[in-house]
């Protein structure tokens, strides 16, 4: 049995090796024929429009833009049927925050003190998962009120738990929907991949326009981006489950309906428990974008310290998300995985039942104090462990800038000139036909005829935005960027995938890059890298190299153990084995996580456009600034997302082929 | 997810109880709103706004009694907040033409409330340890001798510029192109990636060029020089195809809500008589983005120190 796996993976059957060699052959005539021409006829039909000029069809958003905000006042519908929703949003969000955050009527505090919500959320922890996670919870907690924002911590907790009830209401029954029926799913989807790609700061102004500024638009900014996992995971669990056990509950005489909740779901659950888990991140991935439009919290702290570039106040801010973010990640997580214990009736009932009762009343004690003491209403202090950060982080990053900027100038200079620059001038001066023919042959070889008319539509789409050659310099930085954050993924991907210390120390790095608000480390980065393409390219590989190194690990740590054994029976060594076993083995998971590499790389293009890297994302961000750059914002942000679906279908595709060429 | 009957029973009862514990009576009770009722101030995202807004609802506050509402949003998004009564009263407008013809003279919702006393100055300016080492370089004749020394990895073959945040309208490109300038323009797009650019190249004695303005409390640490441009004369930038003169002076003005004007709030008042100087929003600003100091604490020092101003804000 181990045998006969290790042969498939290490020597190829021979039709596949020559179906392999087949493509590569296509694959660099294709590189061939983009250059020849590229170089040949470079300079034609590039498209170039200047930063201030506008195209018809970005005028004609801006008259649209500008027609909905005439009309959001005076047309009925408009007022009566957003009136509604907002004024619904407002109140609940407002709920919230009179429960945890904000004091209420003549009170001084909260409805729930601190004691109260401390003691309260770690038995709830408890409760959903067990012991350690409580007292995760409890610390965590704890340590934000030492930082000194426990009120904005409360306020960014109050308005993500809003944004994510909200978002879950919303997407687990379409989710459910999409499961069951795949053309809903077909019509769906594009929506799904609009929404999260989309960029946020195209769409603050027109929300804040038809919901006015206050706590509605900050949640619906929010949920625009938190719906699209909760959907789509929560579609993928019901796909999971195998078809034959529906099949055998309808045999035995339930409807549909029964299927559905009597087994289908139960066995989902798992999954859309990791579903509610990525709802909640991409929730506090927001917080700082949300803060622009006068959302409470942390996020407002963090770009009032950019005002004056004050880096250790907006670290620690950024640190209170990224503390809040492990504390509701962890405990997910681990309810997660206690369904799937409980499933298996793992688990002691009694003993368990005993200590939840006992915990109830504590918390309700605790709750009870809060409401009478003042030391429980109001975290007592003044947070002088968060000055203590602050300061140390001031001072750690000037150290850093005054002995290491000539390295760092040292580097940027090297991959601009040595890489981006002569990429970017390969891709901005060749003819938009030959590069856009090139997306489409590309297409064909990887897919189908599908795949190939949706290559098409998106190149024909970016031209039509008049911004084929912005697209075309914010590609070569995104190229950039998703070669280094691939390879890192991969590196360290595998190096953690093996070795489950390394993966505990690497894992806690890992989600603090994945929700420190870039605003924070925008700062240092271009005290380092200066404001360049390069500080973009940092910030992207940043936020998109944990994702990647996540799924790489993930990869290698679920290669049957037979595999790995069988390996070292046949005597490799260590780095035969990460070669030629353990590599070829997690092909899938190579590349699943180039493609997510590719569009959380694609995420951060709006935030290039704040640290000089030009291109789109500078585009998005003036339209957000300028009345009559509103236009061109909108194209800009169409722009992106016509980018990201032709390149995430594209390594899809591939992903696809490497996945057949590992059976 | 609770799979334990049990366990939801109990989570019901602890439901009900601390339901009724809300019922309690508070504890310690907050102070009592006064007279001035709410007023909805916007704050934009620059120190000198800040020290604007700190100084006013200090005042507001603590003379009046008012409860100030800040909303933290962006110079487009305060404007939009005038119909729907959302913002009472932007504290500095930059200019914005475009938002002035919408809401002032065509809605007819926001009335301009005159100048707060500072003066806008847009211009480029140089990072000072330049100026002694390469003569002339504050003459916009003498650029072209040096653009070579300001060529990046962002600028071809050609020098850089440097532009800050989008809000602002620039005709950096413009006059560039027309004063026949070496020179390209790039866009770093906020204000944070200017400052520190700025800051960086300083203390490197790295060249840098670049758009700036006053008053900027930034101008305390890193005294950045401007650089004369041909003199700005009226409707010289009226054309932005051709325009290759140096910018107007901005006088700095408040802008508030018709609605807001006409409720006869004694915050009202406040607003329209609120005028200083660079130097006191210099003093306060600097109290704000060096010192860290709050708000309120910012504003009661600049306050102390001069009652007579304040008094005359307050109409008495």
């Amino acid at each position: 049995m181990a045998t006969t796996l290790l042969s498939k993976t290490m020597g190829e059957p021979a039709p596949v090796a020559a179906k392999k060699s087949k493509l590569s052959f296509q694959l660099s005539l294709l590189t061939t024929g983009f250059l020849f021409f590229a170089i040949l006829l470079r300079g034609i039909a590039t498209l170039p429009l200047d930063t201030s000029s506008l195209t018809s069809f970005q005028n004609w958003l801006n008259s649209v833009s500008d027609w909905i905000g005439n009309n959001r006042t005076s047309n009925p519908v408009f007022t009566f049927f957003i009136n509604v929703i907002r004024d619904f949003i407002d109140t609940f969000v407002t709920g919230i925050q009179d429960l945890i955050s904000q004091a209420v009527g003549n009170n001084a505090s909260p409805l729930l003190g601190w004691f109260g919500i401390v003691v309260l959320l770690s038995y709830l922890a408890y409760a959903v998962a067990n012991v350690r996670i409580a007292l995760l919870v409890c610390g965590g907690l704890i340590s934000l009120g030492l930082l000194g924002y426990w009120q904005e911590s409360m306020d960014t907790l109050a308005l993500t738990l809003a944004a994510v009830v909200l978002a879950l209401i919303i997407g687990i029954p379409l989710g459910i929907c999409a499961g069951l029926f795949p053309r809903f799913e077909k019509i769906i989807t594009p929506a799904l991949d609009f929404a999260q790609v989309m960029p946020t700061f195209v769409y603050l102004t027109p929300v804040t326009l038809f919901f006015l500024i206050g706590p509605a638009s900050a949640t619906i900014v929010t949920m625009v981006y938190a719906i699209p996992p909760a959907l789509r995971i929560t579609a993928v669990a019901l796909h999971e489950v195998p078809w034959s056990s529906v099949e055998a509950a309808v045999s035995m005489g339930s409807t549909r309906m029964q299927a559905l909740r009597k087994v289908q779901l139960p066995q989902a659950k798992r999954t859309i428990v990791v579903g509610i888990n990525q709802t909640i991140m991409a929730a506090l991935s927001m917080v700082t974008i949300a803060a622009l439009i006068d959302a409470p919290g942390l996020g407002k702290v963090v770009i009032r310290a950019l005002e004056s570039l004050d880096i250790g106040s907006s670290f620690q801010a950024g640190l209170g998300i990224v503390i809040l973010a492990v504390v509701l990640d962890r405990t997910t997580t681990a309810a997660a995985s206690k369904v799937d214990a409980e499933n298996s009736h793992l688990l002691d009932h009694k003993h368990h039942r005993q200590i939840l009762k006992i915990g109830a009343i504590v918390s309700v004690i605790a709750v009870v104090i809060s409401r009478i003491y003042l030391w429980a209403g109001n975290f007592p202090g003044t947070g002088v462990l968060g000055h203590d950060i602050a300061t140390y982080t001031d001072n750690a990053t000037n150290w850093f800038q005054a002995h290491f900027v000539n390295v760092t100038n040292g580097i940027t200079n090297a991959v601009s000139y040595g890489l981006l620059n002569p990429l970017q001038s390969l891709l901005t001066n060749s003819p938009w036909f030959v590069t856009g023919f090139a997306f489409v042959l590309l297409a064909a070889i990887l897919g189908g005829r599908k795949l190939t008319l949706v290559a098409i539509f998106c190149v024909l789409g970016i031209v039509g935005t008049g911004l084929w050659s912005d697209t075309m310099a914010t590609l070569a930085s995104v190229l950039v960027a998703s070669i280094a954050t691939v390879t890192i993924g991969i590196v360290v991907g595998v190096w953690i995938g093996r070795s489950k210390r390394a993966d505990q120390i690497i894992r806690p790095i890992l989600d603090a890059g994945q929700v420190l608000p870039a605003f924070v480390y925008l700062v240092p980065f271009l005290g380092l890298f200066g404001a360049t393409r390069f500080t973009a390219i940092m910030a992207a590989i940043v936020y998109a190299a944990p994702a990647s190194i996540k799924l790489m690990a993930d990869g290698i740590a679920g290669i049957p153990a037979s595999i790995s054994e069988a390996g070292i029976a046949a005597g490799s060594s260590k780095w035969q084995m990460i070669i030629k076993v353990q590599l070829p083995s997690a092909r899938r998971a190579v590349a699943l996580s180039t493609n997510q590499g590719i569009i959380y790389v694609l995420a951060m293009v709006v935030v290039g456009g704040l640290v000089g890297a030009g291109g789109l994302g500078y585009l998005v961000v003036a339209g957000f600034a300028q009345l009559n750059l509103t236009g061109k914002g909108l194209a800009a942000g169409l722009a992106i997302v016509l980018l990201g679906i032709l390149l995430d279908r594209i390594t899809q595709a591939a992903a696809v082929r490497s996945t057949l060429q590992g059976k | 997810m609770f799979k334990s009957h049990r366990f939801r029973r109990g989570a019901t009862l602890m439901l009900v109880v601390s339901a009724i514990t809300f019922a309690l009576p508070a504890a310690v009770p907050a102070q009592a709103a006064a007279a001035c009722g709410t007023v909805n101030l916007a704050d934009n995202a620059w120190v000198g706004y800040e020290a604007d807004l700190a100084v006013v609802s200090y005042v507001l506050k603590n003379s009046l009694g008012c409860k100030v509402v800040v909303k933290n949003i962006s110079e487009q998004v305060s404007w939009q907040g005038f119909p729907t009564g959302q913002v009472d009263a932007i504290l500095e407008n930059w200019g914005h033409e475009d938002l002035a013809a919408k809401y002032i003279t065509k809605q007819k919702v926001a009335v301009d409330l005159g100048s707060t006393g500072n003066n806008g100055i847009i211009g480029w300016y140089v990072v000072p340890w330049m100026v002694a080492k390469y003569p002339g370089i504050t003459n916009y004749k003498n650029l072209n001798k040096y653009a070579s020394l300001f060529k990046t990895s962002e600028s071809g073959s050609m020098g850089a510029f440097l532009d800050g945040d989008p809000s602002y309208v620039t005709n950096d490109a413009a006059i560039i192109k027309n004063l026949k300038l070496n020179y390209k323009v790039i866009f770093t797009g906020s204000e944070a990636a200017l400052i520190t650019s700025f800051r960086a190249a300083q203390a490197q004695k790295k060249p840098m060029i670049g758009y700036f303005y006053e008053p900027q409390w930034f101008l305390a640490e890193v005294p950045l020089v401007h650089v004369t441009l041909p003199k700005w004369t009226k409707g010289c930038d009226a054309d932005p195809k051709t325009v290759a003169c140096d910018y107007p002076p901005y006088p700095l003005n408040k802008v508030a809500s018709v609605k807001f004007m006409n409720s006869g709030s004694p915050a009202a008042t406040v607003i329209k008589n609120f005028k200083w100087t660079n130097a006191d929003q210099n003093s306060v600003a600097k109290s704000l983005a060096v010192g860290k100091l709050t708000d309120d604490a910012a504003a009661k020092i600049w306050v102390d120190a001069h009652p007579a101003i304040v008094k005359a804000w307050l109409g008495k």
